[in-house]
């Protein structure tokens, strides 16, 4: 094992850490895009180029977007002042110990794992689209259908309910938010107004 | 202590850590990180075994890596659409005062 390799997955456990245990949630989702950005050098150095960079892309590039937007959604980017650990914490990192542990003693105790690594393997570009082209075509396509159910699902789990049912404070907050906008509509039609009126003079220009 | 063994125990305190954090933590986005970190913890040690292995020209852990790239995202785009209805209605994504079912 390279020094380079005990370095990075050093660096990568560390981000991990504080992910999972810092107070401020934007600052652990930043945390978060250093562990994953690690995780993809552990790829790369690993020989898996191709996995590696489409680590970057959806992780670090999406994931971490999404998770920031949702962050700053739920308004939970400031700290917060009670306690961020469930009552019984004390039993889940227990729990969690005892499977590093047997997962650490499997690894460690089981024998006729390879000890030598195999001269790199071609994994290019096309010899992936090829796999995935033929002998993986189905569950290419299988995939493709299961994220396009999963977008269509979240967007409709996310859009806003039809009729808010009036009751307790929610529904007055909806009431205020509702006349804010309607106070601000003439403002917002006056600034449309003037982006139309924008567009059209170029489109008249060229 | 071989390289491979090595492999899978950085992937096992990865998982050790993501699985600490989503079930402790309070916030329903931290528990969705956890699961992310669980995740990536499988996917090096698809990544070890498929480098390490003895055949790996026919790049099959690689491929199961993708697809469960692919499958991550999804889940978090529909986690994160469900934290997000689930604020809208509670006001709330402390997982403890989240406890009424069509509440």
């Amino acid at each position: 094992m390279s020094l380079a390799f005990i370095i990075i997955a050093i660096a990568t456990l560390f981000a991990a850490a504080a992910a999972m245990s810092l107070r401020n949630l934007v600052h652990c989702a930043l945390s978060l895009v250093v562990a994953l950005a690690g995780l993809a050098a552990l790829y790369l150095a690993l020989d898996a180029q191709f996995v590696g960079f489409a680590q970057i892309l959806v992780y670090v590039g999406a994931v971490a977007i999404l998770i920031v937007f949702a962050v700053l959604l739920t308004r939970s980017d400031a700290t917060p002042n009670q306690a961020i650990l469930a009552p019984d914490w004390f039993a889940g990192i227990v729990v969690s110990a005892v499977v590093f542990a047997t997962l650490g003693w499997a690894a460690l105790s089981s024998t006729g794992l390879p000890r030598e690594m195999p001269p790199a393997p071609v994994a290019t570009v096309k010899n992936i689209g090829d796999l995935l082209m033929t002998q993986y075509i189905l569950p290419l396509e299988v995939i493709g259908l299961l994220l396009t159910a999963a977008l269509i699902g979240a967007v409709i789990i996310a859009m806003k309910e039809e009729t808010p049912k009036s009751s307790s404070s929610r529904g007055n907050e909806a009431l205020t938010e509702k006349s804010e906008i309607g106070n601000r509509k003439s403002e917002i039609d006056q600034s449309l107004l003037t982006s139309a009126a924008m567009v059209q003079g170029k489109g008249g220009r060229s | 202590m071989t390289p491979l063994q090595g492999c899978l125990l950085v992937s096992a305190l990865l998982f050790a850590i993501g699985l600490a954090g989503a079930v402790t933590r309070r916030n329903a986005i931290l528990a969705l990180v956890g699961i992310e970190l669980m995740l990536n913890a499988a996917n090096l040690n698809f990544i070890a075994f498929w480098r390490y292995g003895p055949n790996p020209e026919a790049l099959s852990g690689m491929m199961v890596v993708i697809f469960s790239i692919a499958i991550a995202a999804a889940e978090a785009a529909v986690g994160l659409a469900l934290i997000i209805a689930i604020y809208r209605h509670y006001r709330t994504v402390n997982l403890d005062e989240i406890k009424n079912l069509k509440g």
